[in-house]
């Protein structure tokens, strides 16, 4: 994946900046520039503002990944969630900070920094959201996770507000 | 618009075909469709095929007129037109031959569908067809095709009790129909057993639960009904062709255990051809996944929300109840060549139609249903079709 590509949705990706629609003040994630819900989408054009996601949620449905997507090999069995946001909109990632066999669906989750992948050994490394169970989410990163760990804060990328 | 009849069918050996190139099997569906409907290739007004990603597969693009240039239809300079649309590229390519013979624009068509699945590495396919999933906001994240799915599968047990033995019973039935169908990729049956103790894939999904990469390709040749006769002494009726999209990401739908592309296509379809369910004695489900076919029965109204496990568990699609399904061996054992499934899906019904099905004829057959689904349903399209009498 080219770098602008990933860097474009850095907004979203790691700092989830949604959107919503000031007609009928529905939230969306990723953020959206027409508003599905409006009766006449129209309306809403030119009135999405960015919306700051909480990363609170809870599984809606989940599955343990064995046969993993490309660049995600080294972390099988993975466990993979859809969730449910506290503020509406449904997105899918890992969790982590606990073992598969005790992912359910109805679990409280947070949204946590982590790194997704990298481009073989010297291309870019993706970072972006993973959820871990709510209690977990609030302390630090464990040491000695490798490739789970979030980067220090040092390095970590400004945060910035989503622009639909 | 007038009425459409699918006048001839063709279709290769579904599977691995190590020695036999993209052209070729194009070509030979093509032609066996052309014969089958006693048509000259002069008579053609236009070729659609089906194919998802003959870019990525064998990094050649613009392969309808390549297809046509081969068939030697080049110095007719017919049009050639692609179409794709996930794993429902070859029914779409269906939909749009169905509406250029029925709003008049041409006469007749062939519509073929094929790809070329096994030229990449196991790994590389997988992530070509993960594609067909939302690449930003899906995949980045660590999901694939069949981890979406198993989702899908996971909210259904949990909303219905479902069981994993009910999603396993569909491929043992696709695996028992494709022993007796000479063109499918698996020709071995299994058990219940064996699916589900079959390598996970993504849990509770198996490696026997998720349909095979294949090579192959399909084709029917359509033209107007009034004058089918002229071609054909057994004519199908297209009685019906609909198309519903839905939103690309799973996690936006309305419901995770409805498709309601397929629940909208279909309800389209019954009312075009002014059936209902109960009506169709041949289906060809999209069973790419096994959970998929259950849920495609409800969404289809064969059975309410909810209850296809339990008619999974009865036999209930599966030789006893007025529906038989995937006769074929469904997307599951008679194979899963994207572009061509769709395409394939109506030859079998077309088989069925005339009688000619072998020993996998269901006893009078008069209406026949295809469902293919692109990705995890973002497109479905249902095509009904009628035995003329």
């Amino acid at each position: 994946m080219a770098i602008a590509r990933f860097w474009r949705e850095t907004p979203r990706r790691y700092n989830l900046g949604g959107s919503r629609c000031t007609v009928c003040t529905t939230v969306y994630f990723p953020p959206r520039s027409v508003c599905p819900t409006c009766t006449t989408h129209r309306q809403s054009l030119g009135k999405m503002e960015p919306f700051q996601l909480s990363g609170d949620g809870e599984v809606v449905t989940f599955t343990v990944v064995h046969e993993a997507a490309n660049g995600f090999e080294m972390l099988v069995p993975y466990a993979l969630a859809i969730v449910q946001t506290v503020e509406g909109p449904l997105l899918t990632g890992q969790v982590v900070n606990l073992r598969p066999e005790d992912l359910q669906i109805g679990l409280k989750v947070r949204a946590t920094f982590r790194k997704l992948r990298e481009e073989g050994p010297a291309g870019v490394i993706h970072y972006g959201y993973k959820f871990a169970p709510k209690e977990e989410a609030a302390m630090a990163p464990r040491p000695g996770r490798g490739s789970e760990q979030a980067p220090a804060a040092s390095h970590a990328p400004e945060p910035s507000r989503a622009r639909a | 618009m007038r009425d459409v009849a699918i006048l001839g069918i063709g279709m290769t050996k579904f599977g691995e075909l190590w020695d036999r190139s993209f052209r070729e099997i194009g070509i030979e569906a093509g032609f066996q469709a052309l014969v089958d409907g006693k048509l000259s290739s002069r008579d053609l007004g236009a070729l659609y095929l089906g194919n998802m990603a003959s870019g990525a597969f064998l990094e050649q693009e613009h392969i309808a007129p390549l297809i046509l240039d081969y068939a030697g239809l080049a110095s007719h300079h017919l049009p050639a037109i692609r179409v794709e649309a996930g794993g429902a590229s070859g029914a779409m390519a269906l939909h749009e031959g169905y509406l250029a013979v029925a709003s008049g624009a041409y006469d007749f068509v062939v519509v073929g569908g094929a790809e070329k699945m096994t030229d990449v590495s196991d790994t590389e396919a997988s992530r070509i067809v993960d594609a067909t999933a939302d690449t930003e906001w899906e995949l980045v994240f660590g999901a694939t095709l069949p981890a979406l799915w198993a989702m899908i599968a996971r909210k259904h047990m949990h909303e219905y009790g479902t069981r994993r033995e009910d999603l396993a019973a569909l491929p043992v039935h696709d695996h028992l129909m494709a022993s007796k169908n000479p063109l499918a990729h698996f020709r071995n049956k299994v058990s219940l057993e064996q699916v589900i103790n079959s390598g996970i894939v993504a849990d509770p999904l198996g490696l026997l639960d998720c349909a095979p990469l294949s090579d192959g390709a399909a084709a029917v040749l359509l033209g107007p009904l009034e004058s089918a006769r002229k071609y054909t002494d057994t004519p199908v009726k297209i009685a019906a062709s609909q198309v519903a999209c839905d939103t690309m990401a799973l996690h936006h739908r309305r419901d995770l255990t409805t498709l309601d592309s397929t629940a909208v296509a279909g309800t389209r379809a019954f009312s075009q051809a002014r059936h209902k369910p109960t009506d169709v004695q041949v289906a060809e489900i999209d069973d790419a996944y096994s959970i998929g076919g259950l849920v495609a029965l409800e969404d289809l109204g064969f059975v309410a929300k909810g209850e296809a496990g339990l008619a999974m568990r009865d036999g209930r699609f599966f030789g006893k109840g007025t529906t038989q399904i995937n006769t074929s061996g469904g997307l599951k054992a008679q194979g899963r060549p994207f572009g061509a499934v769709g395409v394939a899906q109506v030859v079998e019904l077309v088989r069925q139609l005339r009688g000619d099905a072998k020993d996998r004829q269901v006893a009078g057959a008069q209406v026949g249903l295809a469902h293919s689904v692109g990705g995890t349903g973002a497109t479905s399209v249902v095509t009904i079709v009628e035995r003329v009498n």
